[in-house]
C-alpha cells in the first residue's frame, strides 16, 4: 500500500470526532494503581491495537472504555457521551460498544441462534422474527449458519469465539472492543478468528484490539500502543513501533514475544 | 465442512448382540442377581405378614379401618377446623395433619427466604455480614436438629407468665402462652377476598408470561404492573366490598389468668417452626451460594457488555443457570422439612405423628396408625417430589 494513501485515509479519520476519549484515567485495585494518567484518543473507524506484558493493565483499560470496571480519576468519552455514575448514560454506551472476550463467554443454555438473538429482542426491542433474520446474517458472516441449532458446549473454541463475535455484532455496535480474543484457542483456530476479525476491519468499523498477533496488527492496524506498568509507554503505526523500538521496556517485551512465537 | 450431507455410515443399524446361556456373561450374572433379590424381598414380607396376622389373631384384634369412625376422647390444643374430644378418630386425625402442613408449608416458605438471604449475604463484599452468615451456616449444622428444638421451646418455656407478659404494642402479647397478636373476625368476606388474591396471582403470572411471550414476537414492551394492580388488589377489595366489607377487629385482652381473643402462636408451633426453618435454612444457604458461584462472572459481564440491565441480567442468564444447580437439591431440603417436622412429639406440638401415635396406643391398631402416617408422609413428600421434577424439567439445561 502506498504511503500517500496511507496518509490521506488517516488525515480524513483525523477530521471526524474522536469515538473514543481518554483523558488522564486512572485506576486502583485496593492500593494497586493499574492506570496511570493514561490519556488516548481513538478516531472514528480507527483500527487500534494494544499490546503490552501480562499484568499491564491492557484488560483494565478496555474494560472501563464500556464500564465493566468504574475508573475513579480523569474521564472517558465515548461517542460523545461521558461516562459516568448515570444510568442511562451507561445503557446508551453498552447498546453502541460491543465486547468480545478471552473466554468467549457464550450463554451454555441459549443455542447460537439465541445467543444471538438475546440483547437485540430485550434491549432493542426487535421482533424475533426480524431479530433472527439479522443473526443468521451475521452467523454467514462469521461462516457459521449452519451451527445456528447447537449449543455453544457443541462447538469448537475457534466456532465459539466466532460466534461471539457475531452476537456482539447483532446489536449493531458503532465500536468493538477485543480482550485477547485468540488467546485461549489452538493455533489452527487462531487463523479462522483473525480472518474475521481482519473482514470486519475492511468494514470500517472502529475497533480497539488487546492482541500480541503481531501479523494482525500489521496487517490492518492505523495504530499500536504499548501498555507497560499501566502506562502508555510508546504508541505510533505498527511499522515503527515493530521494527524501531525507541525505549528499552518495548524492545524487552518484543524479544520476549518473538521468542514465544 | 457442509453439515447437511448424511455421513454414510449412519445408514447401517448397530449389530444385536445375541444373549449367551452362560455364567460368564455379564448379562445372564446380572438377571441372575436380579432374580435372587427380588426373592428374598418377596420371602421376607410374606414372613412379616403372615406373623403379624398371627399375632393379631392371638390378641383378638381385629383389623381394619373400622375403628376411625369411632370417638376419639383426645383432646388437642390447637387445631385449624373445629375439633372437640368428642369427634371421631378420623377427625382427630384430619387435625394432626392440617397441623403438620401448617408446619412444612410455612416452614418451607419462611426457610427458602431466609436461606436465600444467607446464602447471597456468604458471598458479600461486606466482611461482617460474610463472616455472621458463614459462621451462622456453620453452628446450625454441625448442631441435632432435635437439640435446637429443645433449645427452642426451653427459651419460650422460659418467657413469663401471662400477667407479666411482654407488651411491646397495642394487642401485642409474649408470654410462655405464645404469642398473641391481634386479628380479625374472619367472614366470608375474607375468604372470598383471598381466593380473589389467589385467583388474581394465577392470572397476574399468566398475563406476565404472555405479555413476555408478545414481546419477544413483537418487539414492543407491555407493562405488567397495571394488571397485576388490578387482579392482587382492586379484584380482592371488590370481593370484600361486595359482601358488605366487613371488618371488627379482634384485639387479645387478658381476662383472669389467660388471653381470650386475637390470633394465637403456641409456643410448641413456635419453637418447631423457628427450629425447622432456622436448622433447614443453614443448608438452603449453601444450596443457593454453590447455584450462584455455578455461573462464572464472565456470563454477567458478557449480558451487560450486550445493554441488558441488571433485572434482564438476572432473569435471563443468571437465574436459568443458578436453578439448574439450585433446584435438584432445594427438593430433599423441602422433604427434609417435612419429614423432621415429625419431631413434633418431641416439644408436644400434635402433628399427626402425635395423634395417630395416640391414636394406636388407645385403640391397639398398631399397623393401621402406623400405615396412616406413611401414607401421609409418602403423599407430601410425593407431592414435593413431583412439583420439583415438573418445575426442573421446565428449566432443564441440554446437555453439552
Ligand atoms: N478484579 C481485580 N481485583 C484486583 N486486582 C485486579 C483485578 N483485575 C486485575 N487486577 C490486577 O490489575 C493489574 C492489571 O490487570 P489486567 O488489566 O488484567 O492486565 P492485562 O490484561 O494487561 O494482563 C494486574 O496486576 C492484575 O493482577
Ligand atoms: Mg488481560
Amino acid at each position: 500500500m502506498s504511503n500517500t494513501m496511507e496518509a490521506v485515509a488517516s488525515a480524513a479519520r483525523a477530521d471526524a470526532p474522536p469515538a473514543i476519549m481518554l483523558d488522564k484515567v486512572n485506576k486502583w485495585y485496593g492500593a494497586m494503581h493499574v492506570l496511570r494518567d493514561v490519556s488516548l484518543n481513538v478516531a472514528l473507524g480507527e483500527r487500534l491495537v494494544v499490546c503490552g506484558p501480562s499484568g499491564s493493565g491492557k484488560s483494565t483499560l478496555i474494560r472501563c472504555i464500556n464500564r465493566l470496571e468504574t475508573h475513579q480519576e480523569g474521564s472517558i468519552k465515548v461517542d460523545g457521551i461521558e461516562l459516568s455514575d448515570d444510568l442511562r448514560a451507561l445503557d446508551a454506551i453498552r447498546r453502541e460498544v460491543g465486547m468480545v472476550f478471552q473466554s468467549f463467554n457464550l450463554f451454555p443454555h441459549l443455542t447460537i441462534l439465541e445467543n444471538c438473538t438475546l440483547a437485540p429482542i430485550w434491549v432493542r426491542h426487535m421482533p424475533k422474527a426480524e431479530a433472527e433474520a439479522l443473526a443468521m446474517q451475521y452467523l454467514e458472516r462469521v461462516k457459521i449458519p449452519e451451527q445456528a441449532k447447537k449449543y455453544p458446549g457443541q462447538l469448537s473454541g475457534g466456532q465459539q469465539q466466532r460466534v461471539a463475535i457475531a452476537r456482539a455484532l447483532c446489536m449493531k455496535p458503532k465500536i468493538m472492543l477485543f480482550d485477547e480474543p485468540t488467546s485461549a484457542l489452538d493455533p489452527e483456530m487462531i487463523k479462522e478468528v483473525l480472518e474475521v476479525m481482519v473482514s470486519l476491519a475492511e468494514t470500517g468499523m472502529t475497533m480497539v484490539c488487546v492482541t500480541h498477533e503481531m501479523g494482525f496488527a500489521r496487517q490492518v492496524a492505523d495504530r499500536v500502543v504499548f501498555m507497560d506498568r499501566g502506562e502508555i509507554v510508546e504508541q505510533g503505526p505498527p511499522g515503527e513501533i515493530f521494527e524501531n523500538p525507541r525505549t528499552d521496556r518495548l524492545k524487552l517485551f518484543l524479544s520476549q514475544i518473538l521468542r514465544g512465537h | 465442512m457442509s453439515q447437511t450431507s448424511i455421513d454414510p455410515r449412519s445408514l447401517r443399524a448397530p449389530p444385536k448382540r445375541p444373549i449367551k446361556l452362560s455364567w460368564s456373561d455379564e448379562r445372564v450374572r446380572g438377571i441372575f442377581w436380579q432374580v435372587v433379590v427380588v426373592g428374598i424381598v418377596v420371602s421376607m414380607v410374606w414372613w412379616l405378614w403372615s406373623n403379624t396376622v398371627h399375632n393379631l389373631e392371638v390378641r383378638r384384634i381385629a383389623t381394619g379401618f373400622g375403628f376411625l369412625g369411632r370417638e376419639a376422647g383426645l383432646p388437642i390444643a390447637e387445631s385449624l377446623i373445629d375439633y372437640n374430644p368428642t369427634n371421631s378418630y378420623l377427625r382427630a386425625l384430619m387435625v394432626g395433619l392440617l397441623n403438620t402442613l401448617k408446619v412444612a408449608v410455612v416452614g418451607i416458605i419462611l426457610a427458602t427466604v431466609f436461606g436465600t438471604l444467607i446464602g447471597i449475604a456468604r458471598l458479600s463484599k461486606n466482611w461482617v455480614l460474610r463472616t455472621l452468615s458463614a459462621t451462622y451456616v456453620e453452628v446450625i449444622r454441625d448442631l441435632p436438629l432435635l437439640l435446637q428444638l429443645l433449645f427452642w421451646y426451653a427459651i419460650l418455656q422460659g418467657l413469663p407468665g401471662p400477667r407479666q407478659a411482654l407488651h411491646p404494642a397495642e394487642g401485642v402479647f409474649l408470654s410462655n402462652r405464645g404469642l398473641k397478636l391481634p386479628w380479625i373476625q374472619w367472614e366470608g368476606a375474607h375468604s372470598l377476598a383471598l381466593v380473589a388474591f389467589l385467583l388474581g396471582l394465577v392470572a397476574t403470572i399468566m398475563y406476565r408470561r404472555q405479555a413476555l411471550a408478545k414481546q419477544i414476537a413483537d418487539g414492543v414492551p407491555r407493562a405488567v404492573w397495571p394488571v397485576a394492580l388490578v387482579c392482587l388488589v382492586a379484584l380482592p377489595l371488590a370481593a370484600w366490598a361486595a359482601l358488605g366489607a366487613p371488618f371488627t377487629p379482634d384485639i387479645p385482652a387478658l381476662r383472669g389468668f389467660n388471653f381470650q381473643g386475637g390470633l394465637t402462636l403456641s409456643p410448641e408451633y413456635f419453637a418447631l417452626l423457628a427450629g425447622l426453618v432456622m436448622y433447614t435454612a443453614g443448608f438452603i444457604a449453601e444450596i443457593v451460594r454453590a447455584g450462584i458461584q455455578a455461573v462464572p462472572n464472565g456470563q454477567r459481564e458478557a449480558a451487560q457488555a450486550l445493554g441488558l440491565r441488571p433485572g434482564a441480567v438476572l432473569r435471563l442468564v443468571v437465574l436459568p443457570q443458578a436453578l439448574r444447580v439450585i433446584v435438584p437439591p432445594m427438593t430433599s431440603q423441602y422433604l427434609n422439612i417435612t419429614k423432621n417436622s415429625s419431631l413434633a412429639v418431641a416439644i408436644g406440638y400434635q402433628d399427626i405423628v402425635s395423634i395417630a401415635n395416640t391414636t394406636l396406643n388407645q385403640t391397639g391398631q398398631a399397623i393401621e396408625g402406623i400405615a396412616i402416617i406413611m401414607l401421609v408422609y409418602l403423599t407430601i413428600s410425593l407431592s414435593i417430589s413431583g412439583f420439583m421434577n415438573w418445575y426442573n424439567a421446565r428449566i432443564a439445561l441440554v446437555e453439552r
